[in-house]
Protein backbone atom coordinates (compact mmCIF):
# COMPACT_ATOMS: atom_id res chain seq x y z
CA UNK A 1 0.00 0.00 0.00
CA UNK A 2 1.48 3.80 -0.75
CA UNK A 3 0.68 6.03 1.50
CA UNK A 4 -0.50 9.15 0.19
CA UNK A 5 0.72 12.68 0.10
CA UNK A 6 -1.12 14.25 3.40
CA UNK A 7 -1.05 11.26 5.07
CA UNK A 8 0.30 11.72 8.57
CA UNK A 9 2.61 9.33 9.81
CA UNK A 10 4.55 8.53 13.03
CA UNK A 11 8.46 7.35 12.81
CA UNK A 12 9.32 4.47 14.45
CA UNK A 13 10.67 4.90 18.33
CA UNK A 14 13.05 1.71 17.84
CA UNK A 15 16.63 1.67 19.20
CA UNK A 16 17.79 -0.99 16.25
CA UNK A 17 21.35 -2.71 17.33
CA UNK A 18 21.61 -1.97 13.71
CA UNK A 19 22.35 -0.15 10.83
CA UNK A 20 19.64 2.27 9.77
CA UNK A 21 18.54 5.39 8.20
CA UNK A 22 16.33 6.97 10.40
CA UNK A 23 18.35 9.43 11.81
CA UNK A 24 17.85 9.71 15.32
CA UNK A 25 16.14 12.83 16.11
CA UNK A 26 13.37 11.64 13.68
CA UNK A 27 12.76 8.98 16.30
CA UNK A 28 9.02 8.44 17.38
CA UNK A 29 7.95 12.03 15.69
CA UNK A 30 5.06 12.76 13.52
CA UNK A 31 5.17 14.15 10.08
CA UNK A 32 3.44 14.24 6.50
CA UNK A 33 3.93 12.44 3.73
CA UNK A 34 4.77 14.97 1.12
CA UNK A 35 6.06 12.23 -1.84
CA UNK A 36 5.96 9.04 -2.43
CA UNK A 37 9.24 8.12 -3.79
CA UNK A 38 11.07 4.96 -6.24
CA UNK A 39 11.52 1.40 -4.45
CA UNK A 40 14.71 1.11 -2.52
CA UNK A 41 16.80 -1.63 -1.00
CA UNK A 42 16.22 -1.34 3.00
CA UNK A 43 19.47 -0.14 4.12
CA UNK A 44 18.90 -1.97 7.73
CA UNK A 45 18.75 -4.98 5.63
CA UNK A 46 21.77 -4.34 3.01
CA UNK A 47 23.52 -3.56 6.06
CA UNK A 48 23.00 -6.82 8.11
CA UNK A 49 24.31 -8.43 4.12
CA UNK A 50 20.32 -10.21 4.33
CA UNK A 51 20.40 -12.35 1.00
CA UNK A 52 17.12 -10.84 -0.24
CA UNK A 53 16.71 -7.44 1.39
CA UNK A 54 12.86 -5.90 1.54
CA UNK A 55 12.59 -3.41 -1.10
CA UNK A 56 10.72 -0.25 0.08
CA UNK A 57 9.17 2.90 -1.44
CA UNK A 58 10.56 5.60 0.09
CA UNK A 59 8.65 8.70 1.23
CA UNK A 60 9.57 12.39 1.83
CA UNK A 61 8.29 13.19 5.02
CA UNK A 62 7.70 16.70 6.46
CA UNK A 63 8.44 17.68 9.64
CA UNK A 64 7.54 20.68 11.92
CA UNK A 65 10.99 21.89 13.53
CA UNK A 66 8.87 23.23 16.97
CA UNK A 67 8.05 19.30 17.33
CA UNK A 68 11.11 18.09 16.68
CA UNK A 69 13.30 20.86 18.91
CA UNK A 70 10.26 22.66 20.87
CA UNK A 71 11.64 25.72 18.65
CA UNK A 72 11.96 27.15 15.36
CA UNK A 73 9.38 27.73 12.76
CA UNK A 74 10.95 25.70 9.65
CA UNK A 75 10.45 22.13 8.36
CA UNK A 76 12.63 19.49 7.86
CA UNK A 77 12.36 17.10 5.21
CA UNK A 78 13.46 13.44 5.54
CA UNK A 79 13.68 10.79 3.15
CA UNK A 80 12.32 7.49 5.03
CA UNK A 81 11.67 4.00 4.06
CA UNK A 82 8.36 2.52 4.18
CA UNK A 83 8.79 0.13 7.48
CA UNK A 84 10.00 3.64 9.64
CA UNK A 85 6.60 4.85 9.14
CA UNK A 86 3.01 3.75 10.68
CA UNK A 87 -0.12 6.25 9.86
CA UNK A 88 -0.58 8.09 12.64
CA UNK A 89 -4.08 9.46 12.30
CA UNK A 90 -5.85 11.81 14.74
CA UNK A 91 -2.49 12.33 16.57
CA UNK A 92 -1.31 15.74 16.97
CA UNK A 93 1.84 17.05 15.52
CA UNK A 94 2.57 19.09 13.30
CA UNK A 95 0.79 22.20 12.56
CA UNK A 96 1.68 23.52 9.26
CA UNK A 97 -0.55 25.52 7.14
CA UNK A 98 0.97 24.80 3.45
CA UNK A 99 -0.29 21.86 1.91
CA UNK A 100 0.85 19.06 -0.31
CA UNK A 101 3.74 18.50 -2.32
CA UNK A 102 2.83 21.14 -5.41
CA UNK A 103 2.98 23.88 -2.50
CA UNK A 104 6.66 22.16 -1.71
CA UNK A 105 7.99 22.21 -5.41
CA UNK B 1 30.98 28.18 10.32
CA UNK B 2 34.17 27.92 12.53
CA UNK B 3 37.31 27.39 9.80
CA UNK B 4 37.99 23.31 9.17
CA UNK B 5 41.31 21.41 9.39
CA UNK B 6 42.80 20.54 6.05
CA UNK B 7 40.92 17.73 4.44
CA UNK B 8 44.30 15.88 4.49
CA UNK B 9 44.06 15.81 8.22
CA UNK B 10 40.58 14.93 8.55
CA UNK B 11 40.01 11.15 10.48
CA UNK B 12 38.43 10.62 6.98
CA UNK B 13 41.02 11.30 5.00
CA UNK B 14 43.18 8.57 6.87
CA UNK B 15 40.58 5.98 6.89
CA UNK B 16 40.14 6.36 3.21
CA UNK B 17 44.28 6.18 2.73
CA UNK B 18 44.05 3.04 4.61
CA UNK B 19 41.44 1.00 2.89
CA UNK B 20 43.23 2.24 -0.76
CA UNK B 21 45.86 0.64 1.06
CA UNK B 22 43.45 -2.89 1.88
CA UNK B 23 41.88 -2.59 -1.59
CA UNK B 24 45.56 -2.13 -3.37
CA UNK B 25 47.33 -4.74 -1.39
CA UNK B 26 44.04 -7.57 -1.75
CA UNK B 27 45.30 -7.07 -5.80
CA UNK B 28 42.01 -5.38 -6.69
CA UNK B 29 43.06 -2.32 -8.06
CA UNK B 30 46.88 -0.19 -8.22
CA UNK B 31 47.20 3.15 -6.96
CA UNK B 32 47.19 4.50 -10.54
CA UNK B 33 43.81 2.71 -11.42
CA UNK B 34 42.31 4.31 -8.34
CA UNK B 35 43.67 7.60 -9.48
CA UNK B 36 42.37 7.36 -13.04
CA UNK B 37 38.92 5.82 -11.90
CA UNK B 38 38.97 8.89 -9.49
CA UNK B 39 39.77 11.36 -11.82
CA UNK B 40 37.61 10.47 -14.45
CA UNK B 41 34.65 11.01 -12.16
CA UNK B 42 35.51 14.34 -10.92
CA UNK B 43 36.69 15.78 -13.89
CA UNK B 44 32.86 15.18 -15.08
CA UNK B 45 31.67 16.30 -11.68
CA UNK B 46 31.42 20.34 -11.85
CA UNK B 47 29.02 22.58 -10.74
CA UNK B 48 28.60 24.17 -14.45
CA UNK B 49 26.32 20.40 -14.75
CA UNK B 50 24.15 21.78 -11.68
CA UNK B 51 23.93 25.66 -13.70
CA UNK B 52 23.18 24.53 -16.58
CA UNK B 53 19.81 22.86 -15.20
CA UNK B 54 18.68 25.78 -13.75
CA UNK B 55 19.75 28.28 -16.41
CA UNK B 56 17.36 25.65 -18.73
CA UNK B 57 14.59 26.07 -16.20
CA UNK B 58 14.95 30.18 -15.89
CA UNK B 59 14.51 30.32 -19.37
CA UNK B 60 12.39 27.25 -20.41
CA UNK B 61 9.16 27.27 -18.11
CA UNK B 62 8.26 23.75 -19.52
CA UNK B 63 11.44 22.27 -18.43
CA UNK B 64 11.18 23.94 -15.10
CA UNK B 65 7.85 21.84 -14.95
CA UNK B 66 9.81 18.61 -15.62
CA UNK B 67 13.01 19.58 -13.76
CA UNK B 68 10.44 19.97 -10.40
CA UNK B 69 8.37 17.04 -11.14
CA UNK B 70 11.46 14.46 -11.66
CA UNK B 71 14.39 15.65 -11.58
CA UNK B 72 16.29 12.56 -12.64
CA UNK B 73 14.44 12.82 -16.22
CA UNK B 74 15.36 15.86 -16.94
CA UNK B 75 18.45 15.69 -16.31
CA UNK B 76 18.59 13.22 -18.54
CA UNK B 77 17.80 15.24 -20.95
CA UNK B 78 20.53 17.60 -21.05
CA UNK B 79 22.58 14.98 -21.10
CA UNK B 80 23.29 13.69 -17.67
CA UNK B 81 21.86 10.36 -16.87
CA UNK B 82 24.43 7.75 -16.94
CA UNK B 83 25.99 10.44 -13.79
CA UNK B 84 22.83 10.89 -11.80
CA UNK B 85 21.66 6.93 -12.70
CA UNK B 86 22.35 5.57 -9.36
CA UNK B 87 20.12 7.84 -7.45
CA UNK B 88 16.66 9.64 -7.74
CA UNK B 89 17.41 13.56 -8.08
CA UNK B 90 15.30 16.05 -7.16
CA UNK B 91 15.14 19.70 -7.50
CA UNK B 92 13.04 22.02 -5.26
CA UNK B 93 12.15 25.78 -5.97
CA UNK B 94 12.99 28.59 -3.78
CA UNK B 95 10.64 31.31 -4.33
CA UNK B 96 9.42 34.73 -2.72
CA UNK B 97 7.80 32.72 0.27
CA UNK B 98 10.20 29.47 0.61
CA UNK B 99 13.81 28.87 0.64
CA UNK B 100 15.68 25.75 0.46
CA UNK B 101 18.74 24.36 1.95
CA UNK B 102 20.48 20.44 1.88
CA UNK B 103 22.09 18.61 4.07
CA UNK B 104 22.57 14.81 4.92
CA UNK B 105 22.35 14.59 8.57
CA UNK B 106 23.75 10.68 8.29
CA UNK B 107 26.80 11.02 6.51
CA UNK B 108 27.45 13.33 3.14
CA UNK B 109 24.97 12.79 0.34
CA UNK B 110 24.91 14.88 -2.31
CA UNK B 111 24.72 14.80 -6.15
CA UNK B 112 28.69 14.91 -6.71
CA UNK B 113 27.77 15.03 -10.85
CA UNK B 114 26.24 18.07 -10.54
CA UNK B 115 27.79 19.92 -7.87
CA UNK B 116 31.39 19.16 -8.29
CA UNK B 117 32.95 17.61 -5.13
CA UNK B 118 31.27 18.53 -1.97
CA UNK B 119 32.66 21.19 0.55
CA UNK B 120 34.77 20.10 3.41
CA UNK B 121 32.27 22.23 5.70
CA UNK B 122 28.94 19.80 4.13
CA UNK B 123 30.91 17.02 5.45
CA UNK B 124 31.20 18.93 9.23
CA UNK B 125 29.42 17.54 12.19
CA UNK B 126 28.36 21.26 12.88
CA UNK B 127 26.83 21.79 9.49
CA UNK B 128 25.00 18.25 9.51
CA UNK B 129 24.04 18.57 12.79
CA UNK B 130 22.84 22.45 13.32
CA UNK B 131 21.38 23.00 9.60
CA UNK B 132 18.23 20.78 10.93
CA UNK B 133 18.04 22.77 14.13
CA UNK B 134 18.60 26.08 13.36
CA UNK B 135 18.81 27.03 10.03
CA UNK B 136 18.21 30.54 9.70
CA UNK B 137 21.47 30.90 12.39
CA UNK B 138 23.27 28.57 9.56
CA UNK B 139 22.80 30.38 6.87
CA UNK B 140 23.45 34.01 8.21
CA UNK B 141 27.10 32.61 9.29
CA UNK B 142 27.16 31.92 5.50
CA UNK B 143 26.11 35.70 4.76
CA UNK B 144 22.67 34.63 4.01
CA UNK B 145 19.95 36.42 5.65
CA UNK B 146 16.43 34.69 5.07
CA UNK B 147 13.77 37.20 6.04
CA UNK B 148 11.59 36.07 8.84
CA UNK B 149 8.84 36.19 6.53
CA UNK B 150 10.31 33.71 4.19
CA UNK B 151 9.94 29.98 5.51
CA UNK B 152 13.01 27.32 5.65
CA UNK B 153 12.71 23.91 4.22
CA UNK B 154 15.42 21.59 4.82
CA UNK B 155 15.70 18.61 3.22
CA UNK B 156 17.55 15.50 4.71
CA UNK B 157 18.92 13.60 2.19
CA UNK B 158 20.46 10.63 2.10
CA UNK B 159 22.36 8.30 -0.83
CA UNK B 160 19.14 7.22 -2.69
CA UNK B 161 17.32 10.26 -2.99
CA UNK B 162 19.40 13.51 -3.46
CA UNK B 163 18.69 17.12 -3.96
CA UNK B 164 19.67 20.37 -6.08
CA UNK B 165 17.89 23.80 -5.17
CA UNK B 166 16.83 25.50 -8.13
CA UNK B 167 17.28 29.30 -7.08
CA UNK B 168 15.16 32.54 -7.94
CA UNK B 169 16.67 33.95 -11.19
CA UNK B 170 18.15 37.38 -10.25
CA UNK B 171 16.76 40.43 -10.52
CA UNK B 172 18.00 42.41 -13.92
CA UNK B 173 18.59 39.02 -16.01
CA UNK B 174 16.58 39.38 -18.62
CA UNK B 175 18.28 39.95 -21.69
CA UNK B 176 20.95 37.02 -20.66
CA UNK B 177 21.37 34.01 -22.38
CA UNK B 178 21.45 30.96 -21.52
CA UNK B 179 25.11 30.13 -20.96
CA UNK B 180 25.42 33.80 -19.26
CA UNK B 181 22.85 32.97 -17.14
CA UNK B 182 24.40 29.44 -16.31
CA UNK B 183 27.56 31.66 -15.61
CA UNK B 184 25.80 33.60 -12.57
CA UNK B 185 25.10 30.24 -10.20
CA UNK B 186 27.31 29.04 -7.74
CA UNK B 187 27.54 25.44 -5.94
CA UNK B 188 26.48 27.42 -2.45
CA UNK B 189 23.34 28.47 -4.90
CA UNK B 190 22.54 25.04 -5.55
CA UNK B 191 23.05 23.72 -2.04
CA UNK B 192 21.13 26.73 -0.75
CA UNK B 193 23.66 28.20 1.55
CA UNK B 194 23.58 31.64 -1.02
CA UNK B 195 21.71 33.55 -3.08
CA UNK B 196 22.08 33.91 -6.92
Amino acid sequence: MTLRPGTRVRTSSADPDHHTRLPRYLRGQVGEIVYAGREWPLPDDVARGVAAPRAEIVYTVRFAAAGLWGTGRHTVLADLWASYLEQADGEDGEDDEDDGPQEER
Amino acid sequence: MTPEPHHHDLPVAARVRRLEERVIAAGLASDGELDEALARFYARATPINGARLVARAWTDPRFRVRLLADGSAAAAELGFGPQVSGYQLRVVANSAQRHNVIVCTLCSCYPVALLGPSPSWYKSLAYRSRTVREPRAVLSEFGLVVPEAVDIAVWDSTAETRYLVLPVRPDGTDGLAEDELAALVTRDGLIGTARV
